[in-house]
């Protein structure tokens, strides 16, 4: 296990009439190995850019991420992914879709078959091994992801708004079910959220990025996700710390809103 | 009639009443879901048709020279379906025309959905085949039926590499838009699983791009049977075509519209077969 050195990415895009645009700016993150971390921005600040960076995806125009010691030059299966939705395999069952990492490593049917089935318990899935997976709700098809991610064992799990296209009901249960993984799989965890809630409730470390160009705003460490583990989650939130917190993120984010609007106006005048 | 009476399922079914769900809209015109099969109205239909061949017939409307007598016509079948039409069996007539059908689509499968794969996943595969593709396309099969009887004669590899050419650029688009429609964060998913470039091909594009042939070889089927029929007119002394055109040397104008209902029918029968086949192997299409 490792936890991963985001070291001095730069992202520039040249644009086709010549100008540029700098999606990432000189953005460094140190996680350590079982940190949950959540990183929180507006639209355009280059959150989505870096994760792919770092899945490997992207290649940066300067810096570089590296994984115990060694540089990221693409995807790995060391580095797992939880994506928003419609990344499933909806040919398969739910049970194949959890062991495709597995199958494809070429591991025998019978230690698959037996991790599928641990995985769905964990994920609350008993049962729903031979479901295809478009009968499922987007909440159930975000525990068959969050399942199959698992079941390749990756030392880093990154989630690109892995609950962003759930009900508010669904998303609080799921929650506290990523909550739970971490702490019971003790995975390096990096996501990636537009909810300032979230972003609280799952980042142990909270890292708030700002747009033009995109880069590191503030860093907090919060308490929240290990209270979380004691306490009720809607207790945590209810909590004073909690509140305060959420409001000075909430305003810090709503002057870049702020500001992106001025210099939209000013540009246009 | 009382609002809340229930109506009977045969009247459902006959499309005289709506089922349980749209009898509760008040919205209907413009809402294409409120529209039912009409079922009762499809039966009418093919009825009224029959019955004005009868009349036809019973009163000798028509001259048999245009247009044949139903029971002239049930004579006839009974006929040719026993002793054959000019010395081949009316199951031989269609069942070559069938196998006809099937080897082209089946060899234009095997040629184009690598193609369409090529040209979906490799900028070199693009380029070398996008202007060919592009130029055939619009090139009705039919148009092709010279040119092949010029280089291959009129026997019956003629007739299947035709039908081939007529599949080949359906499939190879069919297959090229499959590949295409893949989702990024599938195959990014993929990936981050550990799998290879091959695994990804494999597991993830080939079954993602499934539905997409699958529509294409309904296509496909469609219009060999089409072209199958023009080309037997043009040259064959076997199959549907060939058989409604000897038919038409010899006046036989009963024969000429067996042929045509048979032609019909299979064509229908093919769909649905298709639909059936489609509905059984790819219940995942349209749910990605």
């Amino acid at each position: 296990m490792a936890g991963i050195a985001i070291d001095g990415i730069s992202m520039v895009y040249t644009l086709p009439g010549g100008g540029e645009v700098h999606a990432l700016n000189d953005v460094s993150i140190d996680v350590d190995q079982g940190e949950i971390v959540s990183i929180l921005g507006p639209s355009g600040c280059g959150k989505t850019t870096l994760l792919n960076i770092i899945a490997g995806f992207l290649s940066p125009t300067a810096g570089e991420v590296r994984m115990g010691g060694t540089r990221v030059e693409g995807p790995g299966a060391e580095r797992g992914m939880v994506f928003q939705q419609g990344a499933l395999f909806e040919w398969l069952t739910v049970a194949r879709n959890v062991a495709f990492g597995p199958r494809m490593a070429g591991s025998p049917v019978a230690e698959a078959t037996e991790k599928v089935e641990r995985l769905l318990t964990t994920v609350g899935l008993q049962g729903f091994g031979d479901k295809p997976v478009y009968q499922l709700s987007g909440g159930m098809q975000q525990r068959v992801a969050l399942a199959r991610c698992l079941a390749n064992d990756p030392d880093v799990i990154l989630m690109d708004e892995p609950l962003g296209a759930l009900d508010a009901l669904t998303r609080e249960k799921m929650q506290n079910l990523v909550l739970k993984l971490w702490k019971d799989t003790g995975k390096t965890i990096l996501l990636i959220t537009h909810s300032v809630e979230e972003a609280l409730f799952l980042g142990e470390r909270l890292i708030v990025m700002a747009p033009r160009p995109g880069r590191i705003e503030r860093e907090f460490r919060l308490p929240f996700p290990e209270q979380a583990l004691s306490q009720p989650a809607r207790e945590v939130k209810a909590g004073p710390d909690f509140v305060a917190t959420r409001e000075e993120v909430l305003s810090m984010i709503w002057n870049m809103e702020e500001e992106i609007m001025g210099q939209a106006e000013a540009d246009q005048g | 009639m009382d609002d809340k009476t229930k109506p009977s399922d045969l009247s459902v079914w006959l499309g005289l009443a709506d089922n349980t769900f749209t009898r509760q809209k008040t919205v209907k015109f413009g809402d294409a879901t409120a529209v039912n099969s009409g079922r009762f109205y499809s039966i009418l239909a093919v009825a009224a048709c029959l019955a004005a061949w009868i009349v036809a017939s019973v009163f000798e409307l028509v001259e048999p020279f245009y247009w044949p007598s139903i029971d002239g016509t049930w004579d006839r079948l009974v006929k040719i379906a026993g002793e054959g039409f000019r010395n081949v069996a009316l199951w031989d007539h269609i069942g070559i025309s069938v196998y006809r059908v099937l080897s082209g689509v089946f060899y234009g499968t095997l040629v184009g959905v690598p193609l369409g794969f090529a040209m979906g996943l490799s900028s070199t595969g693009r380029g070398l085949f996008d202007p060919i593709v592009e130029f055939m396309r619009p090139i009705p099969p039919l148009a092709l039926i010279p040119l092949v009887i010029l280089w291959f004669g009129i026997d019956e590899f003629a007739k299947i590499f035709l039908l081939f050419l007529a599949s080949l650029f359906i499939m190879t688009i069919a297959a090229r838009a499959g590949v295409s429609s893949v989702r990024i964060s599938k195959v990014h998913a993929a990936y981050s699983l550990g799998a290879s470039k091959l695994q990804i091909l494999r597991h993830v594009i080939l079954p993602n791009a499934l539905p997409e042939i699958f529509t294409g070889l309904r296509t496909s089927m469609g219009v060999c049977w089409g072209t199958v029929v023009a080309a037997e007119l043009v040259a064959a002394d076997r199959g549907l075509g060939s058989m409604i055109m000897i038919a038409k040397n010899f006046l036989q104008t009963d024969t000429v519209v067996i042929g045509i209902i048979i032609i019909g029918l299979i064509g229908y029968i093919i769909e649905l077969i298709m639909r059936r086949l489609e509905r059984w192997l790819i219940p995942w299409k349209g749910k990605g």
